[in-house]
């Protein structure tokens, strides 16, 4: 079943690229019914779910590579599954979004499609072999992405985001194979790799394959200081483009640090989480500062993922600070991490396809050429409030379901720093204004016409529902990722 | 009745919900459901204070919100007297004002979207006030930040409204990161955010760690209410349209910093520096809101810094713990009619003036509006505590208790609430000369955009709440006050009322101390302006105090420095560092190897190569494993 919603998109894909009679119009809807289809298959999948005695629903596994001790291992858990089903409501909402594409349809179709089946398949492997595949799989398709439909800058953004992300996978390769190595009898398998603890006790090269594997997911993340391959990227990319990196290809960075780093390399991890915790207050600090310099939208908004990513890194790090005896705490930071992926995932992914509404209207992502929109075209100033708003943590919302968890958890760690972290709250809400005030009240600037369409509210709405639903009864995901973030 | 309290929230959260996604549709009666969801709960409200007792607190669960392991958030509900008393203040006011907004909002082509937006403040400030718990309170506090914000920026083309929104929901959150920062440590100290929870473990917290939260806390009141040092964005939030200035920047919202203190009052029990600093916020804020009021001619400016000054006396009052909680809300109540009262007197006279706030430009309006003249009269009356209205009661109560206190605390406490209530007079009777009395100073002609006004009464529409609301102003004290009413209705949420025995000066003379010292402010604005004639224009060669008032007693330059000035350094500082130091270093390994690509791109056109050169990279390093493996 779990294969099946993971492969039926790229079969989708490449049935799409096997029939080339098809005109722009059905291509777009099939890419559309197939994503729908998908989500409705997670939903299902949610709905059924019910972990077995590893801690996973949906198990399968196969022999794949058994000379190497690589198996076909897949299976969801509560860290996995809020992904999963982020990852389907995302290409949904781009699959929508994108109806109005005219650019070489049938490529981005089979594109995006293919990408999904990629990004499913990074958050259900546990095989850190499959996972590498996938993982490595997201940076080719993006590539593509990025440099087939993105602005005048995206060959070379492409070329950055590729170089960047291509080496990080790299680092990561190499300390899955040091964790290979480690293992008796050699593994890839991550659940055995777990109950074997392969890296205790050895030191330095225990020290070695973490910060690989950290680096790696750092990387990808983005946390600071290997974040500069993303502002450029997201300008440069396409909307629906944007959204799926920030939405989802970021996650998986954060996703590798509670699926691999925290429960494979324990003590390794526990001994440097000082380190982790610090980066991600830099990051969550110094992310907010510099987007409050952004005067283009989405570079804006590009930066505000370094700090809203931060806090899952910050989460992540404080959480194996603490000691045993404040396993609540532990479990809290954890569960909030998860939801802040999610929750992130929703209002960025929102945003990024709103500001492709942004430069459709009005050529420009640079926001001292815009003035007044809220009196030109109202809906669209509505929802981009409501995004905003959500954006920079208000209750009510998903952001503050996260955050708040993260803060309450993480703050017995490193009670000052971490309340220093919370100034990045500020921060936000600073730079969204007055985003806000620029583009949308005040004085008409340029005369801009055409409110939200049919497709775009589709596209973008549900989103924001998602978000509010997430964040007036959060019970339906809390009870999902609960149980998972408590045995890290 | 309690049970099924959280319709209180549902009637006008509903409300809000229709209003915004009906969207036009919604036009032509969206201005009457707006008032019927606030009426409905007020009405409610009124019931269950009649049918219930409220002996002890009633914590209502209304569904699970936030629950992981030890942290169990519960969006609930406390029905005590505290939170009913609030309840009835803002349905009740919250009523009048919607109310009167249907005449003020009446030529707003965004009328209905207006009242949703009224509708989604009353709704948050009720979950403010009735929240069980210090999250649910959160939750409320940021909602009527986000109304505040909507709001003040209502005239979205008014450059200044938008900023002014902006920086009151900055400031604001300067103030909720204290009140963040206190949960979290309730959370980590007491494992749990509940009123019930929280206040019961208190007592076995470290004393350092209460102080903390009693300081954290204040920040958060001191964001809401205006208080020293997050004062500044008050004043500016006269940019929105006045019914807001009166329903949430003089009754009910900017109250919320004195809500929280009295609510806590568990823990502000337990922390004599905690209590001690919010009383040094009151005293400081009070003396301060009162000197710049004198200097404002901007009819709303100056009751804005009255409100930051009458917040000032509330803030005291709940500083001084089991001597001032009870009197703290007393001041908070009756100030919530005078207040929301003058405000509306000033939005009928704006009304009548085309717009205009320069009160150097009012003069001679009592003969043309004699409604909104009497009715702003009594709050006039009822704000400079004029024997047996409801400052009166209220106010000298708690300059009262301020004297109570021993040693040199009775002193600048009572001392600074005694002066501040005779620059009060003194503001007011300034105000209202200009306003009201003297000879016309306006020109009946066009205004600036060509419209011809003629000063006029307001409809009844508008005039009907104004009334009710000058009924209250006089007659409010001395029901709360008289036989200590409202002190032992509160005693279930805030304890007994205590009264001083000592203090620095005997308690028979001081409501006549008050009394002669407002009275000398009286006379000494109508020497200054009731006597002679007042220039249109605003005299600019004035003498230092005068200047330093008109600049707000430099609060925004304060800020400025503080805050505003290091943060666009930290900000330019982080911008370099991101383009030269982080970016410069990849970018130079990046240009190496674009250069690299470059070439290969001469060789192999297209993506292909990087594809490839992905899957040879890979390729190579498992090669070199399975070897490793194999022959290892």
């Amino acid at each position: 079943m779990l294969s099946i919603v993971v492969f039926l998109p790229v079969v989708a894909a490449l049935a799409l690229l096997a029939a080339p009679g098809a005109s722009d119009r059905v291509v777009r809807w099939t890419w559309v019914a197939v994503s729908a289809l998908v989500l409705a298959l997670v939903v299902a999948l949610w709905i059924g779910y019910s972990p077995g005695a590893s801690g996973f629903g949906y198990e399968t596994q196969v022999n794949w590579i058994p000379t190497v001790g690589s198996g076909y291992h897949v299976g969801v858990d509560g860290l996995s599954l809020p992904l999963v089903a982020l990852t389907a409501v995302l290409f949904l909402s781009c699959a929508v979004y994108s109806l109005r594409e005219t650019h070489r349809v049938r490529s981005l179709a089979a594109l995006f499609l293919f990408l999904e089946t990629v990004c499913l398949g990074v958050f259900v492997a546990l095989d850190l072999l499959l996972f590498f595949v996938f993982f490595d799989l997201s940076i080719v398709g993006m590539y593509f992405v990025i440099a087939g439909w993105g602005h005048s800058g995206a060959a070379r953004a492409a070329v950055k985001f590729f170089l960047y992300t291509f080496l990080g996978s790299l680092a990561l390769l190499l300390g899955f194979i040091g964790l290979y190595l480690a293992a008796s009898p050699h593994t890839f398998d991550m659940l055995d790799l777990t109950r074997q603890d392969p890296m205790a006790g050895k030191g330095a090269v225990a020290v070695l394959v973490m910060l690989a594997i950290v680096v790696g997911l750092a990387v990808k993340t983005p946390t600071v200081p290997v974040h500069t391959w993303l502002p450029p990227a997201h300008v440069d990319a396409p909307a629906a483009g944007s959204a799926i990196l920030a939405g989802v290809l970021l996650k998986m960075g954060t996703y590798g640090f509670v699926r691999i780093a925290m429960p494979i390399l324990p003590q390794t991890w526990r001994a440097y989480a000082p380190v982790i915790l610090a980066v991600g207050i830099v990051s969550v600090l110094y992310g907010a500062l510099v987007a409050l310099a952004q005067r283009d939208f989405k570079r804006m908004i590009a930066y505000t993922s370094v700090n809203h990513m931060g806090y899952v890194v910050l989460a992540v790090g404080a959480a194996a600070m603490l000691a045993d005896t404040e396993a609540q705490a532990r479990q809290l930071a954890v569960t909030g991490a998860v939801t802040q992926m999610v929750s992130h995932g929703l209002i960025t992914g929102a945003l990024f396809l709103l500001s492709g509404v942004l430069f459709e209207r009005g050529k420009t992502y640079d926001m001292a050429s815009y003035g007044g929109l809220a009196r030109q075209l109202p809906a669209f100033a509505g929802i981009t409030a409501v995004a905003v708003f959500a954006s920079l943590g208000l209750p009510g919302f998903s952001g503050f379901i996260a955050e708040f968890q993260i803060f309450t958890g993480s703050i017995g760690a490193a009670p000052v720093p971490v309340g220093f972290a919370l100034l990045g709250v500020l921060i936000t809400a600073v730079l969204f204004l007055r985003a806000y005030q620029q583009v949308f009240l005040g004085p008409t600037k340029t005369r801009v016409a055409g409110d939200l369409t049919l497709t775009e509210t589709v596209a973008i709405g549900p989103l924001m529902l998602l978000a509010v639903a997430i964040g007036l009864f959060p019970r339906f995901l809390l009870d999902v990722i609960e149980p998972a973030a408590s045995v890290l | 009745m309690i049970a099924s309290s959280w319709l209180l929230v549902a009637f006008p959260a509903l409300g809000a919900l229709i209003l915004l996604l009906g969207g036009n549709r919604t036009n032509a009666w969206g201005h009457l459901l707006g008032c019927a969801t606030v009426i409905a709960s007020f009405v409610y409200g009124l019931a269950m204070f009649f049918a219930d007792s409220f002996a002890e607190a009633a914590d209502t669960t209304v569904y699970s919100w936030i629950p992981v392991g030890a942290l169990q958030v519960d969006f609930g509900l406390r029905i005590d007297p505290l939170s009913v008393t609030f309840v009835l203040l803002i349905t009740g006011v919250g009523s009048l004002i919607h109310i009167y907004s249907i005449g003020y909002m009446a030529e707003d082509r965004d009328r209905r979207r207006f009242f949703a937006y009224l509708n989604l403040f009353v709704a948050s400030m009720l979950v403010l006030v009735l929240g069980n718990s210090f999250v649910t309170l959160y939750l409320g506090w940021e909602g009527v930040g986000l109304a505040s914000y909507l709001l003040i920026g209502w005239y979205t083309d008014r450059p200044s409204a938008a900023t002014a929104a902006k920086k009151a929901f900055l400031m604001n959150r300067v103030g909720d990161v204290g009140l963040a920062l206190a949960i979290f440590l309730m959370f980590k100290h007491i494992g749990s955010t509940s009123y019930a929870e929280v206040f019961a473990g208190i007592g076995d917290v470290s004393p350092g760690v209460v102080t903390a939260i009693g300081l954290l806390l204040l920040l958060g009141a001191c964001g809401k209410s205006g208080q020293f040092p997050l004062q500044a964005w008050l004043p500016d939030a006269m940019e929105g349209p006045t019914p807001v200035s009166a329903l949430i920047h003089a009754a009910t919202m900017v109250t919320a910093g004195v809500y929280l203190v009295a609510r806590s009052a568990p823990i502000y029990n337990l922390t004599e520096d905690g209590r001690l600093l919010v009383t040094i916020v009151g005293a400081f804020t009070l003396l301060l809101g009162s000197i710049i009021g004198c200097a404002y001619d901007d009819i709303k400016k100056v009751l804005a810094y009255s409100t930051v000054s009458q917040i000032g006396y509330m803030m005291l009052a709940v500083g001084l713990g089991p001597f001032g909680y009870a009197l703290g809300i007393a001041h908070l109540l009756t100030h919530g009619f005078f207040k929301a009262g003058l405000f509306l007197g000033a939005g009928s006279v704006m009304h009548a003036m085309n717009d205009e706030v320069d009160m150097r430009k009012f003069g001679g309006l009592y003969r043309k509006m004699p409604i909104t003249f009497a009715t702003f009269g009594l709050g006039y009356l009822a704000i400079i505590g004029f024997p047996f209205l409801s400052g009166f009661y209220t106010k000298d109560a708690i300059i009262e208790a301020a004297f109570g206190q021993e040693g040199w605390r009775g002193w600048i406490f009572g001392g600074s609430a005694l002066l501040a209530a005779g620059i009060t007079g003194f503001y007011m009777t300034r105000l209202v000369l200009l306003t009201f009395f003297g000879k016309q100073r306006w020109r009946e002609t066009t205004s600036a955009d060509g419209r011809e006004f003629h000063p006029h009464e307001s409809p009844p529409v508008m005039t009907v709440p104004m009334i009710v609301l000058a009924v209250g102003s006089v007659a409010a004290g001395a029901l709360l006050i008289s036989g200590d009413t409202l002190a032992e209705f509160l005693v279930p949420a805030v304890g007994e009322l205590s009264e001083s025995d000592h203090g620095v000066l005997p308690h028979a003379l001081i409501p006549w101390l008050t009394v002669l010292i407002s009275a000398l402010g009286v006379l000494l604005a109508w020497t200054l302006f009731g006597r002679r004639d007042t220039p249109v224009e605003r005299p600019a060669n004035v003498s230092w105090p005068v200047r330093a008032a008109r600049k707000d007693l430099y609060g925004n330059a304060l800020n400025e420095a503080l805050v505003a000035t290091p943060g666009l350094w930290l900000t330019r500082f982080s911008v370099f560092a991101d383009n030269r130091g982080v970016d410069g270093a990849v970018n130079g390994l990046a240009a190496g190897l674009g250069g690299g690509s470059g070439r290969l791109r001469r060789l192999q056109t297209g993506f292909v190569r990087s594809y490839a050169l992905s899957m040879l990279g890979g390729g190579v390093l498992l090669v070199g494993a399975l070897l490793a493996v194999r022959y290892s």
